[in-house]
């Protein structure tokens, strides 16, 4: 399998208020611990390493830049 | 363009010792409030529409009229002037910083007769809509006269207005309130006005200068020219063009506004000084509603019921939607043919559209003016991801632009039968092109106007008998309309026989693979509210 990125929600605006409306209220310190929770649920719920390996690349290269 | 003026006249009924009494007194001639005076009027109906003052044409304000806002003028006989002045546009781009993220067109296919937006200023979709009034006798249009006012009884209001020459009163079957957003009707029925407030302000400067750029929908994010914050660029008529920059929560809107503190910010975005301002604001945004549109006799329309950020052009068109929505509900009313469930309709289903138009409005908002360091985060992580996953570009929102309203309505018959495509129940009519037997070309539109605004039934030939007053589109190879490029079938999942029962207002009501009379009757009765 490889890592879809293609949109999947029929609704993205929902999935992303959706996120948004669980951070509402938060500390920063408690968003990042939300977010931390929110990946490993995520990743396991994906259960494939190799794409777990390809989202941390793409997600990364927007954060470092390209090497 | 200078505002135009109006002048007040006395009117016999300031001489009367009791109220006149009319049957619908509409309080507000913006787009909206003439919109529907229009519509009542050519329904048959005499309106009489207020204004507290004397003039348009002050400021551009609403710029961005939709596809379904044009058809309603088209109904009106107004859409002809509004697409010759107007700039028509379909394409929207998304920047991050100077680079573009996310391309969207709002009308990708051909074969409808409106385009998917015009921009067009404010005062000239007022002064449109006014020379057609002027045609109409059954609209008395009285400027300066300011409701203060108001006395419900069972089955009428009385207001109170003030004028040049003092107070008088005036008695009205139906008040329809579009007196917009802040309203003194809403005040007088003591309406609460509920939702949010957002911090963030906006400057808007609608500039006159000669420019190259194509026109589209610009938006960026963190811009070179503005960095940090949002930008927007569209084109008017006129060499104008619209310019809004977020500016933050805690700018002061009083030095903002000062046209030598806009003119170095414009010069940044512009790269040239060239230019001169037609119009200043600045902007907060609120996300808000009344709860309930109908307050006995008093109805609520457009600004005075609902507001929204402008980030999608949902303010005056939603407002033309809710006009187009109450004008045939208020004429059946009205005559007698239909009761308070009818009117009530309006209430559910300009409702449900209000809270469309404010949960897609205050997601935008959200996403432009984030609300804490994480969203902040957030929103940065969906723009970084956009420049090359998918999934990332459609949740990018500058604005979800006003598309026509679903209903859940009662007053819809849910399919009985599997479609594979068409609008549902409860969905507006989708336009098609068609040719008549001469070979002429028409549109769909063309001909639901054509077959008197009413009820109408929209049928693939083989159809079915007609119910009595339902007028009548025929569509097939021996039929007065052909569909010789097959959009109709396509966009109708229409096989021969289907019927689509339309409203007066061009929505759904019912559709069928082979209707049988007992069934149309039934539908048809649901959508008058007899069911």
């Amino acid at each position: 399998m490889t890592l879809s990125t293609t949109s999947n929600f029929a609704d993205p605006d929902a999935a992303y208020r959706l996120i948004v409306e669980a951070h509402r209220g938060l500390s920063d310190e408690q968003s990042a611990a939300l977010d931390a929770a929110l990946v490993l649920t995520l990743a396991n719920h994906i259960g494939d390493l190799g794409v777990l390996r390809e989202a941390v690349e793409l997600a990364k290269r927007g954060v470092v830049g390209e090497g | 363009m200078a505002p135009a003026a109006f002048g007040y006249r006395r009117h016999p009924d300031q001489d009367r010792h009791d109220p006149a009494r009319h049957p619908v007194v509409v309080v507000g001639a913006g787009p909206v409030g003439l919109s529907l005076s229009i519509d009542l009027a050519q329904r048959g109906q005499s309106v009489v529409l207020l204004d507290d003052a004397d003039r348009i044409g002050e400021g551009s304000r609403a710029i961005c009229f939709s596809k379904r806002s044009l058809e309603v003028w088209d109904r009106l006989g107004v859409a002809d002037r509004m697409l010759d002045k107007g700039v028509i546009w379909q394409v929207g781009k998304i920047f991050l910083r100077d680079a573009m993220v996310y391309r969207f067109d709002l009308l990708p296919e051909s074969g409808h007769k409106m385009p998917a937006f015009i921009n067009l200023q404010q005062y000239y979709a007022e002064a449109f809509l006014l020379d057609r009034v002027q045609q109409l006798p059954a609209i008395d249009l009285r400027w300066r006269n300011k409701v203060t006012g108001l006395a419900q009884h069972n089955d009428h209001a009385v207001l109170t207005i003030a004028t040049p020459d003092g107070e008088y009163r005036l008695a009205a079957d139906y008040v329809v309130a579009c007196d917009g957003a802040r309203s003194a009707l809403r005040g007088l029925v003591g309406a609460e006005f509920e939702g949010e407030v957002f911090e963030d302000q906006f400057l808007i400067a609608d500039v006159k200068m000669q420019a190259e750029f194509p026109t589209e929908r610009w938006f960026w994010f963190d811009p070179p020219f503005h960095s940090g914050q949002s930008a927007l660029l569209h084109r008017q008529p006129d060499n104008v063009w619209r310019i809004d920059l977020q500016i933050g929560a805690d700018a002061d809107a009083a030095v903002e506004r000062q046209p030598e503190n806009v003119r170095p910010r414009i010069e940044r975005m512009l790269g040239h000084g060239d230019f001169s301002f037609e119009w200043i604001s600045v902007y907060k945004f609120q996300c808000r509603r009344m709860q309930r549109l109908l307050h006995s006799r008093v109805i609520f329309a457009g600004d005075s019921a609902h507001q929204v950020s402008p980030f999608g052009a949902r303010g005056a068109n939603s407002g033309l939607e809710d006009g187009e929505n109450l004008a045939w509900k208020l004429d059946l009313v009205l005559r007698g043919k239909a009761g308070a469930a009818l009117l009530s309709s309006y209430d559910v289903e300009r409702g449900q559209a209000a809270d469309d138009n404010i949960r897609a409005s205050t997601r935008s908002t959200d996403f432009i003016a984030p609300h804490s360091a994480q969203e902040r985060r957030l929103r940065g992580a969906v723009l970084q991801l956009a420049k090359e996953a998918d999934f990332a570009k459609r949740m990018v929102n500058a604005g979800r632009l006003s598309v026509p309203s679903v209903y859940d309505s009662p007053l819809s018959t849910p399919d009985a039968e599997a479609w594979a495509g068409g609008p549902k129940p409860g969905a507006s009519m989708i336009d098609a092109p068609l040719a008549r037997t001469d070979g002429a070309a028409c549109y769909l539109s063309d001909a639901f106007v054509a077959a008197g605004r009413g009820f109408t039934l929209l049928h693939a030939a083989n159809g079915a008998a007609l119910p009595d007053g339902v007028g009548e589109i025929r569509i097939g190879r021996d039929a007065p309309l052909r569909d010789n490029a097959g959009h109709f079938a396509q966009r109708y999942d229409a096989s021969p026989g289907a019927a689509y029962l339309l409203r007066p207002d061009g929505y759904v009501a019912a559709r069928f693979k082979q209707p049988t009379p007992a069934a149309l009757d039934a539908a048809l009765a649901r959508a008058r509210g007899q069911a």
